[in-house]
């Protein structure tokens, strides 16, 4: 009622809430809160644990020494240890496992001398000092000789402050990922971008055959986890390259070697595949498709006019290309910029396996938390990986803004003219791209077929079995399926559910705006920092959902989240195809929302919901940046097994897991294929009209 | 309503099964133990059929890893522990786990059996040991001779010019193995020349790994020709054809300890016993004999095929204590000197 008379007071007309409005306004608030439980409040988590630090104490500690003369005054630790140069006030960050030995507050300390000492730990609660591994608790003085006192050490306790970043800052071994980071990222965007831009280019401006089986080709890369072209790379040019063997096969080993010696010993020192260049080759297989479609879109709406109007003016083809083709492209190539740029600086999958010892942020927070458990800098470099990824992000939303305005309603599409040499150029260019994208696959798949490379090369399907190694076995790869279908029944609900309430409620324009907000916020994150921020948030015992932690759930909520934002666009894009005026007529009908929702919108964008859903389901069976902390015993997965086998040097049964994955998508996405035909014909049919 | 007699056969049989399920039900139950460890992943089937030979009513469910991030994890799991049990960890992580208070001082059955070296000093004590393991270096003879390298001898060897870039050796920062390899060169070399030491290696190394067996698998693949590993993965590799030579350095080799301790406030203590009882049986040291030449009870171990001669002798006397004291101390060090092998060129 107050809202009513609020809205009279205002003067301007509005419709009545009624109690569709409600449960549709709840409804958005619920997914709003799902979306702040899995993402703003795990990220505000991880945020106070980079602030977290361990550190010495020494200001709580009191010795006391008898030289047989009796007792001398009582010492602090931190005034004695600054007066010895032991300590310096501020410099007492370490780490959770951190010892400090209590003998090097005595430098005249001898472990045979009849001295004796006395510890103090004056507040039992806070790191306190221990001998011989084990703790005291408690403030009362304890007693030693110096035979015993020499096994007594210090322990850090916890505390808040700037610690972790200054030692970030100090380590260069820590901050040169930055710049690591950075140039791989940019070098990987250029290269990726130019390779796509022409692909794209070949697809929509040239008359070449086999456009579809390119297209298709082309989004391989989309089905395999990130590791796989890593793994194929250490294969084809590793030190037992497959390349190499190839190609002295074909030319004589004397031949080949001065070419190979000559590459490995490159002009600017030695190459090798473990390092930048791995990384970039590997990172571009993977960015491809991701880059190709948005390049594509942005190309596929060009005015032919444009064109007729170019030759009618007698500009060559290279000026038609600078002038027409190339601006008309621009905001998708930036686009695609800051999207491949985004993928490759919060990728872990390429640099852990093929990086060698050229250490890049995503990496350093694997190693942080998971090799040294040292969650509070593993939460420092997450913060420091955010920027880039959230400046990306921000830049790129921006340019999508401006691309709207490209098609005007009298454009004609455009059509290409068949130039014979022309589009053989542009099909023998695709025919690299598409031998090389399937090349990575095909060598994957030799070699987990090989007994023992490269001294047994009689085939055998020994690394198949996955259950003698490390990363959970055949078990993981069903619980892979498993999460993939979780994640794309709950999922698609949930995305599309949300993104209906967003399109086509009424009213409540902050509460839209601030869940369109929410809804994009995914995207910025990388998966990295996802997995990380749950692991705060969600193994709190105080927190009540601590309960998911380390169960499948915990896996579908955060695989979900990860990908919310793609999902949710293309929601709303097909939702936005709609017209409201099916709301409109509902209601004059007296029909609540979700009736018009199963009747009429579901159905209308049934295409729509097989892609999130399949999107999801591959993601989901790929993914490995945000899942690798989350995983556990029990919900070991496919994609992270392929990972600890490559750590563990098993790097054949590797790509047989990565194959194996590769295959279950490529087959879900046939059947994808097959299913959208079936519900195009039956629920689409009024497009046909 | 009456009911056809193919009816009342299958609500027979459906009684019989509810019937069946209440009587076996409780026996069939399980108690399921979470054990963590960083045995290598192809023995822990064999290990957990063994053991379940005995005692068929107790599940094991492995969470392997490497020996730093077992460790690591156990340490940050510290206010909300996982694992019921360890069995197969590293005794220098496990005294680090004794100073957080974290282990359940417990005697199993035949303690006395065991080598004294192969126990925590305390009593009743907070680990038992396993087996040894040990440091080797895993030579590929077939690349060795590709790029003219002599097999080498000692660790010293490792630092001769000839060898750069053909090394790879674990990161001691995750893995147990990097840890022993780098604690056992200060032990054998002194403070300073250990470092010295680590220092000349350093040109030499390829690349760190994050696993301890990756250097000798690596080795054995051909992707590297010389990898500082341990004699157990060696031995496995020659074993499945690789041309390995495994070198027991002269001047002595590390080794730490696989061992077994209970972790403080488990809810399956019984169940917990009868395992760490059960894994310094007799039986029980034979399984690890398999892979492993040295074991706690001693006069039991056979020869291991594939294994280097003199290893035994070679093992340093290790001082698990200086290890478990100076961990942080210096694996901080190692990281401040090693671990940006690939800075930025100038």
């Amino acid at each position: 009622m107050a809202n009513l008379t609020a809205t009279e007071s205002a003067g301007r007309v509005r419709p009545k809430l009624g109690r569709d409005d409600w449960a549709m306004r709840g409804l958005m608030v619920a997914i709003g809160l799902y979306l702040i439980v899995s993402l703003a409040l795990p990220l505000y988590a991880m945020m106070s644990k980079s602030f977290e630090i361990y550190a010495y104490q020494p200001q709580l500690i009191e010795f006391q020494v008898n030289e047989g003369q009796g007792w001398r005054p009582v010492l602090n630790a931190l005034d004695l240890g600054e007066e010895l140069g032991v300590l310096k006030r501020g410099e007492l960050v370490t780490t959770a496992d951190g010892r400090l030995q209590a003998t090097r507050f005595f430098p005249d300390f001898s472990f045979l001398s009849e001295t004796r000492y006395r510890i103090r730990n004056t507040e039992p609660a806070s790191g306190g000092f221990m001998i011989r591994g084990t703790r005291i608790v408690h403030d009362e003085w304890v007693e030693y000789s110096s035979g015993d006192f020499r096994r007594v050490t210090l322990r850090p306790g916890i505390s808040t402050g700037l610690g972790n970043y200054l030692s970030y800052f100090s380590t260069p071994a820590l901050f040169t990922s930055i710049y690591n980071s950075l140039t791989i990222a940019l070098i990987s965007t250029l290269v990726t971008v130019s390779l796509a831009f022409g692909f794209a280019y070949a697809l929509t401006r040239s008359s070449m055959p086999f456009k579809g089986a390119f297209k298709a080709i082309a989004m391989v890369p989309i089905l395999v986890p990130s590791l796989l072209p890593g793994i194929a790379l250490i294969y084809l040019f590793g030190k037992q390259s497959l390349v190499l063997k190839v190609l002295q096969w074909m030319f004589g080993e004397e031949a080949v070697a001065g070419l190979w010696t000559s590459l490995i010993q490159g002009a600017y020192g030695p190459t090798e595949i473990y390092g930048p260049i791995g990384i970039v080759i590997a990172s571009v297989f993977f960015t491809f498709p991701h880059a190709l479609l948005i390049i594509l879109t942005a190309m596929a709406i060009a005015d032919a006019r444009l064109y007729e109007a170019a030759t009618a003016l007698r500009a060559p083809k290279s000026r038609i290309f600078w002038t027409v083709t190339l601006p008309g492209a621009r905001y998708g190539l930036i686009s695609a910029g800051f999207v491949v740029f985004n993928l490759v600086i919060t990728d872990f999958g390429v640099p852990k396996v093929i990086g060698g010892q050229f250490n890049v942020l995503a990496v350093d927070i694997y190693k942080q938390v998971i090799g040294q458990q040292n969650f509070q800098m593993g939460a420092v470099v997450s913060v420091v990986l955010l920027i880039p990824a959230l400046i990306a992000f921000t830049v790129d939303r921006f340019v999508q803004r401006k691309q709207v305005a490209q098609l005007s309603a009298r454009a004609v599409p455009y059509e290409p003219k068949p130039n014979r040499r022309f589009d053989n150029l542009m099909l023998s260019y695709c025919g690299l791209v598409a031998v090389f994208i399937l090349g990575v696959l095909a060598v994957c798949q030799y070699a987990a077929l090989i007994k023992f490379w490269p001294y047994n090369l009689s085939f055998s399907l020994n690394n198949y079995n996955f259950d003698v190694m490390d990363g959970g076995g055949w078990e993981a790869y069903g619980n892979s399926i498993r999460l993939g279908f979780y994640t794309a029944i709950c999922g698609t609900a949930l995305v599309f559910l949300g993104a209906y309430l967003v399109e086509k409620g009424r009213g409540f324009g902050y509460g839209r705006a601030g869940f369109q907000f929410l809804a994009m916020m995914p995207m910025a994150v990388p998966g990295m920092v996802l997995g990380l921020a749950y692991i705060f948030f969600f193994n709190d015992p105080a927190n009540p959902l601590n309960g998911i932690y380390a169960t499948m759930g915990i896996l579908v909520v955060c695989t979900v989240t990860h990908f919310y934002t793609v999902s949710h666009l293309t929601a709303v894009t097909a939702l936005k195809q709609m017209d409201p005026e099916f709301e409109s007529v509902s209601q004059s009908l007296k029909q609540p929302f979700y009736r018009t929702f199963g009747r009429v919108t579901a159905p209308v964008c049934a295409p729509a919901i097989l892609d999130i859903s399949i999107y999801l389901f591959v993601n989901a069976m790929t993914t490995v940046s945000a899942v690798v902390f989350l995983y556990s015993p029990d919900t070991t997965l496919a994609s992270v097994a392929v990972l600890n086998m490559d750590d563990a040097g098993d790097v054949a049964p590797a790509a047989a897991m990565g194959m194996m994955i590769f295959y279950t998508n490529a087959t879900v996405r046939l059947v994808h294929a097959f299913l959208t035909k079936g519900v195009l014909t039956r629920t689409q049919a009024w497009r046909g009209r | 309503m009456r009911k056809n007699p193919i009816t009342r056969l299958i609500g027979a049989a459906a009684m019989g099964a509810a019937a069946m399920t209440l009587v076996t039900g409780p026996v069939l139950a399980k108690t399921e133990l979470t054990v963590y460890t960083a045995v290598e992943a192809e023995d822990l089937k064999r290990y957990a059929a063994a053991f379940n030979e005995d005692y068929p009513d107790i599940e094991i469910k492995w969470v392997r890893d490497s020996t730093g991030i077992v460790t690591a994890k156990l340490l940050a799991e510290k206010n909300n522990p996982q694992a019921d049990v360890v069995w197969g960890l590293a005794a220098t992580s496990l005294l680090l786990m004794k100073g957080e208070g974290m282990l359940e001082p417990y005697a199993p059955n035949g303690l006395e059996n065991l080598d004294a070296k192969f126990r925590d000093s305390d009593n009743p004590p907070y680990w038992t040991g396993m087996d040894a393991w040990v440091a080797s270096v895993c030579f590929n003879t077939v690349e060795g001779k590709k790029y003219n390298l002599p097999v080498p001898s000692s660790w010293k060897d490792l630092t001769k010019a000839v060898y750069k870039g053909h090394v790879a050796m674990p990161n001691p920062n995750s893995s147990g193995t990097g840890f022993l390899d780098v604690s056992s060169w200060l032990q054998i070399f002194g403070e300073k020349g250990g470092w010295a030491f680590m220092d000349d290696l350093h040109k030499n190394i390829s690349h760190y790994t994050h696993s301890g067996s990756k250097p000798c698998k690596q080795a054995a693949a051909g992707e590297i020709p010389i990898g500082v590993s341990f004699a157990f993965r060696g031995a496995k590799s020659k074993a499945a054809g690789a041309p390995l030579e495994i070198v027991v350095p002269s001047e002595g080799i590390g080794w730490d300890m696989e061992a077994t301790a209970i972790i403080r406030g488990t809810e399956k203590l019984d169940a917990v016993k009868k395992l760490v009882d059960w894994t310094i049986t007799e039986k029980a040291n034979r399984l690890y004999n398999q892979g492993y030449a040295v074991v706690a009870i001693p006069g039991l171990a056979k020869p291991v095929k594939y294994f280097p001669a003199g290893i035994t002798e070679a093992m340093i006397d290790n001082d698990f204590e200086f290890a478990a004291r100076n961990r942080n101390r210096i694996l901080t060090e190692w990281q401040s000197r090693y671990d940006s092998k690939s800075e930025p060129k100038k």
